[in-house]
């Protein structure tokens, strides 16, 4: 049950995608996320489709796994595209009783299912092709102007290192809690809803203090190995923009240029 | 110069103002270790030995007296990150001592807070995992090693800040014999071959044995100091304070008390063999 969660997951390479500059490839994938908002015609989204194909193409990760990252999303596509396909006016298609679907009502359906699915392959792409303390470290670097804004950038970034770090870790200690409040006669699998919640509750405990302990026993490790701080820090991994970094943005202002003009040219779908 | 000297430091923590006798956990602790020394720190819990060891990198500071690493007092705020890449330390929990996902980024955490230059914590990102066997693992996840490797992993964080004092807080008690082999193999071979002075506090006598000197605690004191030989011979003492004595001593220790003419200062298994087959 625990093994499910894939936040963060990452699955080394040595593709084209892999070896993008993880800065470049964050600003894409964020700015990918919103241009998907922008085509309100058929051939500006089957570009977004064609543009993510193609670099998951080239991520050579098995697209089996992205369509696993997927499934969570179904219940909220199914809800969004029912009030969708109801709400949305138009040439009416069908009608029963107060209930009308509308041929308009199922396009904008369709259009946000293929966004939010975009969206969340996006997401993934990014998080499958970059070493989760790459990603930290490119977060730190792309937001560090914040830092006029009294935003504290390195200590965000840190805090993202060390849960990501300790994960793996804290679902380990999960199975081992879970486990033992079972054989002490612990039920966990049967009951309603507010019985299963309240069969948590000691596996929650424990966990909880177990966490402030190894937090307190990290920050003193930490401290052993001089840390203070982001001030004077140096990184042992610098980053370097190189020609498929370029190429990568200069793709990536193309795919922009092809978005206005099929919104200009083509009439709209929604 | 000597590596570390105490000189009659007290501490005791803040908590339980009520009872102020009963928080003492350093009551005047006098000692000096020579640089390149292997120093065994032995006592039954609470005896105020891991106190002790977070005195020695500024992680606690002096109550009473005084902490000198290298001659610089411990209490010198200016010089805090100077003495905790001088003297490294290990801790118990392998889990809770790596920072990042990936076993190279973790070795390179100190030195990056030294501000040291790229290029050459890379260099020493590899000296110290190769140093510690662990070079091929550099690119793992730190959560999939076993917990001998993380523990050497940890080890190798601390050489990357180029220490030349290592102290090791019962680094093996969470490990499997194998980790824990791993391990104290790592740190006999640091202390060889590279000179690092080594402060291992350990429950395991075993580990004790290979030190070139083992000191006992009992309530924030010393109370026995000398090479294992002769701290081990005192079986009588060390019992009453509750410690174990290495095996081979310990059979005999039993062998004499009935009274068959064996010497008092056996430690190892081939020791052992060698005064038994003499008696025979």
């Amino acid at each position: 049950m625990l093994s499910d969660i894939s936040i963060g997951q990452f699955f080394p390479g040595n593709s084209l995608i892999h070896r993008i500059d993880p800065r470049v490839k964050l600003v894409l994938v964020f700015a990918y996320i919103l241009l998907i908002f922008i085509p309100d015609n058929w051939v500006g989204l089957a570009v977004a489709i064609l543009l993510l194909g193609v670099c998951i193409g080239l991520s050579r990760i098995p697209p089996g796994l992205f369509i696993k990252g997927l499934k969570p999303v179904i219940p909220l596509l199914v809800f969004t595209s029912i009030i969708n396909i109801f709400y949305v006016e138009g040439q009416v298609l069908l009608s029963f009783w107060v209930l009308k679907i509308t041929l308009e009502g199922i396009f904008t359906a369709l259009f946000i299912s293929i966004r939010i699915l975009c969206l969340i392959a996006a997401g993934s792409l990014l998080t499958y092709t970059t070493s989760p303390t790459t990603l930290t470290d490119a977060l730190e670097r792309v937001l560090s102007p914040l830092k006029v804004l009294r935003i504290s950038v390195h200590e965000i970034a840190m805090m993202m290192t060390i849960a990501l770090r300790f994960i793996p870790t804290l679902i380990e200690e999960t199975d081992k809690i879970m486990s033992a409040q079972k054989a002490r006669g612990a039920d966990m699998e049967s009951g309603n809803l507010l019985q299963r919640v309240r069969a948590l509750i000691p596996v929650l405990v424990p966990l909880f203090i177990s966490s402030f302990r190894r937090a307190y026993e990290l920050a003193t490790a930490m401290e052993c190995r001089c840390y203070h701080g982001g001030e004077g820090r140096t990184r042992m991994k610098q980053l370097h923009m190189v020609m498929r970094d370029y190429i990568a943005l200069g793709v990536m202002a193309a795919f922009v240029g092809l978005l206005i003009l099929s919104n200009v040219f083509v009439s709209p779908t929604i | 110069m000597n590596m570390i000297s105490v000189d009659s430091l007290r501490f005791r923590y803040e908590e339980g103002e009520e009872q102020p006798d009963s928080t003492v956990v350093l009551d005047g602790v006098d000692l000096t270790v020579p640089r390149g020394q292997f120093i065994a720190l032995l006592g039954h819990n609470g005896c105020g030995k891991s106190t002790l060891a977070k005195h020695f990198n500024a992680l606690l500071l002096p109550l009473g007296g005084a902490v000198l690493i290298k001659g610089v007092s411990t209490a010198d705020e200016d010089k805090r990150y100077d003495i905790r890449s001088t003297v490294g330390m290990v801790l118990q929990n392998p889990d809770n001592q790596l920072v990042s996902t990936i076993v190279e980024e973790d070795v390179a955490f100190g030195p990056e807070n030294l501000g040291v230059d790229p290029a050459e914590i890379r260099k020493r990102v590899d000296a110290a995992l190769k140093a510690v066997g662990m070079y091929e693992y550099r690119g793992h996840a730190a959560h999939k090693l076993s917990g001998g490797q993380k523990q050497r992993v940890a080890i190798a964080g601390v050489l990357a800040m180029q220490p030349e004092c290592i102290v090791l807080d019962e680094p093996t008690a969470m490990l499997d014999p194998r980790g824990r082999k791993e391990v104290i193999d790592t740190i006999c071979r640091l202390n060889r071959e590279e000179g690092i002075t080594i402060v291992l506090i350990t429950h395991y006598m075993e580990e004790a044995v290979l030190a070139d000197r083992v000191v006992v605690m009992e309530n924030g004191k010393i109370v026995m100091d000398g090479t294992p030989h002769e701290v081990f011979s005192k079986v009588d003492m060390l019992r009453e304070l509750e410690l174990d004595v290495p095996q081979p001593t310990e059979l005999c220790y039993a062998l004499r008390q009935v009274g068959i003419d064996l010497p008092n200062n056996v430690l190892t298994i081939d020791e052992c063999v060698e005064a038994l087959s003499a008696l025979l």
